[in-house]
């Protein structure tokens, strides 16, 4: 009898630690497919990327907590900030190191993840500030669901599908497909390189306000916090390919899960722990990622 | 083959290194010494690796075990930490060799093994934040003092031996990049760093030369963070591991010169003055503002200086090595993967 009981409590905990993670792996997504954007197009990884998340949490809390400007209206206004900065980040850093050796580019942006990082303890200070929304919690059976996660989750669905038709079917979203498929060929067919690498870069940046929008309703915003999701976001990249966009959104369900599942038995860290762990057993099975081209 | 006259350059330099804190008194100045030559021993470990096109960003991962683990040891089972120094270099070994096999047996090169080797750190710095239960958390920790014997637990509260000691460690590394830059290793790690499938092709079994050198690296850069633990005596996350230290000690190492045994020293010469002139500078009332100038800096040197200061002024007194040191802007580049 009591172990029936036990049974049944633990399952409705599993199937709830399943769906948070599903609601979880939408927001990865979104950050990895960011990051493989910039990567499959301008062949430059921004180790910087959670850091720009982190300023547009920033932004998030300022102006509706500090200006009272409504969510909604703060929301496009963040992804708009980010995606400037984004931009400014290629013009300004990116830009003049396109010829140079692609460590040294990385290193850059390294040096900006420690300026974004400095400016925040600077400006904002390294008190954890959250947005003070407390959004209701959906009782679905005898399982609890966070509002706020199944609202980033659709959020950030409609952020993806956003993303492919522009790529899809617009002239510019073809012609940055053309240009990851090609860097130098794309000049002579009369394509502004510059231009298609600053348009990408504000999306790259877009993507990660959309994704500061969301997180800022879940977590805490301190100048640190784009230590705790960025290096699970490269291990997405990493795993689904880089610049593979199909193999990074799998890729994310699948660490989303992990993280999820393992924080049911301990903390939240450990679920990192054991992604991490699952990521070195799944470099021995799948080496070029999961969706890797046999070459 | 090394000149007589830069032997006795070598070894005045080296005297007058060792006489130093027996003529010169200063403590403060003593300290950040002693933390250059820690540092640049860091470094130093790093750039074994990192010269030959391995970028590594996981070494503030290996550093945290090795102050870590050390600490841990001691302050729970009372081991002392010349047992537990190689017991957490052993560590680090082995993390190494976990992550760094798969990598390199299946051929993840590039931006792939920077970004594996990322996580790697940012992974050990969850555990250690995870495991606050014994390490202290994100607050940091500290070894316990010595009750008895002061040598037995590596403590010494003044500065003057621990300046020797770090200076013998600072040496050991740099004897260590002379050691390898004259060994075969060097020219089968150049050869791959080069082309890779020509290099297996030559018979380098690039998997063990690959293996070996990440290796000797991590010994390497755990012994730094446990030195670095016994003189501080406090030890956070965020000092000794994750992602800062990692990308701090690449920046050191560009800074100085990658490809010069002193490079990495003079890389930490530089950051390490700059940082703290910075800090005093600033004051304790504008806290993060040295940090906020320092990325700057960092981020116009990788711009407008890539080939670090010791590198740029080697290159300007010496033009005619340039020719022979052709490789070393191949050596930097990352593959393009499936290119």
């Amino acid at each position: 009898m009591g172990m029936q009981a036990f049974l049944d409590i633990f399952d409705i905990y599993l199937l709830e630690a399943v769906i948070n993670g599903i609601l979880l792996g939408g927001v990865l997504a979104l950050l990895a497919l960011g990051l493989n954007l910039i990567f499959g197009v301008i062949d430059v990884t921004w180790i910087c990327y959670a850091e720009l998340v982190m300023i547009g949490m920033y932004a998030m809390y300022f102006m509706v907590q500090y200006y009272g400007v409504s969510y909604f209206v703060a929301a496009p206004l963040t992804i708009l900030l980010v995606a400037v900065l984004g931009a400014a980040l290629h013009y300004l850093v990116i830009a003049p190191l396109l010829t140079a050796p692609p460590i040294n580019q990385l290193l850059a942006t390294g040096g900006v993840l420690f300026v974004l990082q400095s400016f925040a303890t600077v400006a904002f200070g390294i008190d954890f500030r959250n947005l003070g929304i407390r959004l209701p919690v959906l009782a679905f059976g005898d399982m609890n669901f966070s509002y706020a996660r199944l609202l980033s989750f659709l959020a950030a669905l409609v952020g993806m599908v956003a993303v492919y038709l522009f790529m899809t079917r617009t002239f510019t979203g073809t012609a940055i497909r053309a240009i990851s498929q090609d860097r130098q060929i794309m000049a002579l067919m009369g394509v502004d390189t510059r231009r298609i690498y600053l348009i990408t870069s504000a999306i790259g940046g877009g993507l990660a306000g959309l994704a500061a929008c969301l997180l800022v309703l879940q977590y805490d915003v301190h100048p640190f916090v784009g230590l705790s999701f960025g290096p699970i976001t490269f291990l997405i990249c990493v795993l689904g390919g880089l610049g593979n966009f199909i193999g990074g959104f799998i890729a994310a369900f699948v660490f989303a899960e992990i993280i999820s599942l393992g924080g049911l038995f301990s903390d939240l860290e450990w679920g990192y722990v054991l992604a991490f762990a699952f990521f070195i057993v799944m470099m021995f099975i799948r080496p070029a990622g999961l969706l890797a081209r046999r070459r | 083959m090394m000149g007589q006259g830069r032997l006795a350059a070598w070894g005045m330099g080296l005297a007058a290194l060792i006489a130093l804190p027996f003529v010169y008194r200063d403590p403060y100045h003593l300290h950040i010494l002693v933390l250059i030559l820690i540092w640049s021993f860091a470094y130093t470990s790093w750039s074994m690796m990192g010269r030959f096109g391995l970028v590594s960003l996981g070494h503030g991962g290996f550093m945290g075990i090795g102050a870590y683990v050390t600490a841990l040891l001691w302050n729970h089972l009372g081991l002392s930490p010349w047992i537990g120094i190689p017991i957490s270099m052993a560590a680090a070994g082995a993390l190494a060799l976990i992550v760094g096999y798969p990598c390199f047996r299946f051929r993840i090169t590039g931006h792939y093994f920077v970004l594996v080797t990322l996580a790697l750190s940012g992974i050990v710095l969850q555990v250690i934040t995870a495991t606050r239960d014994y390490t202290g958390g994100s607050l940091g920790y500290t070894p316990n003092r010595a009750s008895g014997n002061k040598l037995l637990a590596l403590q010494f509260d003044d500065k003057t031996t621990w300046y020797l000691i770090a200076l013998a460690v600072w040496l050991f590394g740099i004897v260590v990049w002379h050691l390898v830059d004259r060994s075969m290793a060097r020219y089968a790690l150049e050869a791959i760093s080069e082309d890779e499938d020509a290099a297996a092709a030559a018979g380098v079994d690039v998997t063990a030369e690959k293996l070996k050198i990440t290796l000797l690296s991590a010994l390497m850069t755990a012994l730094a963070g446990a030195i670095y633990c016994q003189y501080q005596m406090f030890i956070t996350p965020d000092t000794v591991s994750g992602i800062a230290v990692s990308l701090q000690m690449v920046f050191a190492a560009i800074v100085g010169g990658l490809f010069v045994s002193l490079g990495p020293t003079v890389g930490a010469i530089i950051t390490i003055l700059l940082a703290e002139t910075l800090r005093i500078g600033f004051g304790t009332k504008a806290v993060g503002w040295d940090n906020l100038v320092y990325g700057v800096l960092l981020v116009l040197f990788i711009i407008f200086l890539p080939k670090g200061i010791l590198g740029s002024l080697l290159d300007r007194l010496k033009p005619q090595r340039k020719v022979s040191r052709a490789h070393e802007q191949e050596a930097v580049q990352i593959a393009r993967p499936g290119a």
